[in-house]
């Protein structure tokens, strides 16, 4: 892993909301197949992190370089970025209004000019990799929670993205479906895809972060292998956190 | 028990003017009662035409306006706000008036009566549908647009593709509304000449001296056009329902 080049790099990065400061002076490195999972206090800036890749939030201060592009307010370096990276959200986001198939097949078309048929032809191939390829014709509202995001997961998916970010993707569900979500985020894990997962998911980190970020109040606090801040955590406020966590 | 309360009002007039009817001018199984009522029929193409034309062009223009109401840029927002306050406050009648009277004199563009009164009702409308048109995209959550974003979609793509298709299931009932305004305003129009509805109703009632009873036909002809607009903008909207989160 550690020969492997940067894909994500993050400089000092800052960002405030009125008054309250989201990030503060944020520096990581995230390297090409790395598995990165970020935890953390809701309001610890977790979401506004990874949120601030793709430029969903601007930051203010510092630099942000994604697979080479530095992320300016520049349409041309937004496109380049957004068209490397995926999002899937806490809250799904879906197209309510089209079927699961149309839901995957937009972007493809639009963006990346495919036919129609070959954007179905990908849209299948994806289905069957998050194993709800029976579900294609059916509005979003049809599926489970479980469902609709392994459709969303899907979607990004689709655009064939170089890195994935995952905003605490299962927050939003009932517990009995957040396996189904998590093995297919696991699998993606295997295959060799670069990962920024924002959760709370202990299990899920253990198993597949090459690296764990642990944020407060804006602040990375601690940065570490799985293996390592589990076991020994160096920070008092990270090693409160996962106690709580645990022992919930 | 609702439709008595309905027809309580109706009851309480009739017994005081029963006696002054004189439905033979529009009476249908006389010659001359049939000819009235086929030439009271015959505004009703222009009354549909024109609103319709009318209907469409205020949506295009309504929602060209509404879009910029909802940059991040002040500019484009005073623009958006500017010409609804503007033309919100012009009244309709008055409108018609400027545009087919005052509009040659200032421009040298003289339009015919039909074009004017388009022009005029589209005009006031549009207004009103920039309003309805921000209010329906605005009320879009947020995650849709972070999604179109995140694959990339650019604007017009995720306006065209996703927000629009869902603003438009929601803002149906008001565009409904406006359509049934319209039906009603295109009467204003029989002010410059445009033989529709109301025109034709007041050639009858000059040559017939009848103008309770020519009148209440003019109203239950409003009454149907406007019931069949109504029904068909439910049934548009339980279509669309059923494919709604």
């Amino acid at each position: 892993m550690t020969d492997q080049p940067n894909l994500i790099e993050m400089r000092g990065v800052s960002k405030h909301f009125g008054d309250f400061q989201a990030l503060k002076d944020v520096t990581l490195d995230v390297k090409l197949g790395e598995r990165v999972v970020i935890c953390g206090p809701s309001g610890s800036g977790k979401s506004t992190l990874i949120r601030c890749i793709n430029r969903l939030e601007a930051h203010e201060v510092g630099e942000i370089v994604v697979d080479g592009v530095t992320l300016t307010q520049s349409q041309d370096s937004l496109d380049k970025i957004r068209g490397t990276v995926g999002m899937v959200f806490q809250q799904f986001n879906l197209f309510p209004h089209l079927t699961v198939l149309e839901n995957l097949t937009l972007g493809p078309r639009r963006v990346l000019g495919l036919s129609e048929d070959e954007a179905k032809a990908r849209a299948m191939l994806y289905l069957e990799r998050v194993q709800i390829p029976d579900q294609a014709d059916k509005l979003p509202r049809q599926l489970s929670g479980g469902q609709q995001q392994r459709v969303a997961i899907a979607r990004s998916l689709c655009m064939e993205p170089r890195i994935m970010l995952f905003d605490e993707p299962t927050s939003a569900l009932d517990p009995e479906m957040i396996a189904e979500v998590l093995d297919v985020m696991t699998e993606l894990a295997t295959s060799g895809m670069t990962m920024i997962v924002v959760t709370h998911e202990m299990g899920f980190a253990r198993r597949v972060a090459d690296k764990m970020v642990f944020m407060d109040k804006g602040e990375i606090v601690e940065v570490g292998t799985a293996e390592d801040v589990f076991t020994a955590p160096k920070s008092d406020r990270f090693a409160a956190f996962i106690k709580q966590i645990l022992n919930h | 028990m609702k439709r008595v309360i309905f027809l309580m009002p109706l009851l309480l007039i009739l017994p005081g003017c029963s006696g002054n009817w004189g439905w033979y001018v529009v009476d249908p199984t006389t010659t001359n009662g049939a000819n009235n009522l086929r030439f009271m029929a015959t505004g009703a193409y222009n009354t549909i035409l024109m609103s319709l034309t009318a209907i469409i062009i205020s949506v295009i223009v309504g929602l060209l306006v509404a879009l910029p109401g909802l940059s991040e840029k002040k500019a484009w927002r005073a623009f958006n706000r500017t010409y609804v306050e503007i033309v919100r406050a012009i009244p309709i009648l008055v409108l018609i008036l400027w545009v087919y009277y005052g509009l040659p004199q200032l421009s040298g563009i003289t339009l015919n009566v039909f074009w004017a009164g388009v022009f005029a009702l589209a005009l006031s409308d549009s207004a009103f549908q920039a309003e309805i048109f921000r209010a329906g995209i605005q009320s879009i959550s947020k995650g849709q647009y972070e999604a179109a974003q995140s694959i990339s979609l650019n604007y017009r793509d995720t306006m065209r593709y996703v927000i629009l298709p869902q603003a438009i299931r929601r803002i149906l009932p008001a565009l409904g509304n406006q359509l049934v305004y319209m039906l009603k305003m295109s009467s204003l129009v029989s002010v410059i000449g445009m033989q529709e509805l109301t025109r034709k109703a007041n050639e009858l009632v000059v040559s017939e001296y009848r103008p309770l009873e020519i009148y209440t036909i003019l109203v239950l002809e409003y009454l149907v056009l406007i019931l069949i607009v109504s029904a068909g903008v439910r049934w548009l909207e339980r279509r669309m329902n059923s494919s709604e989160v």
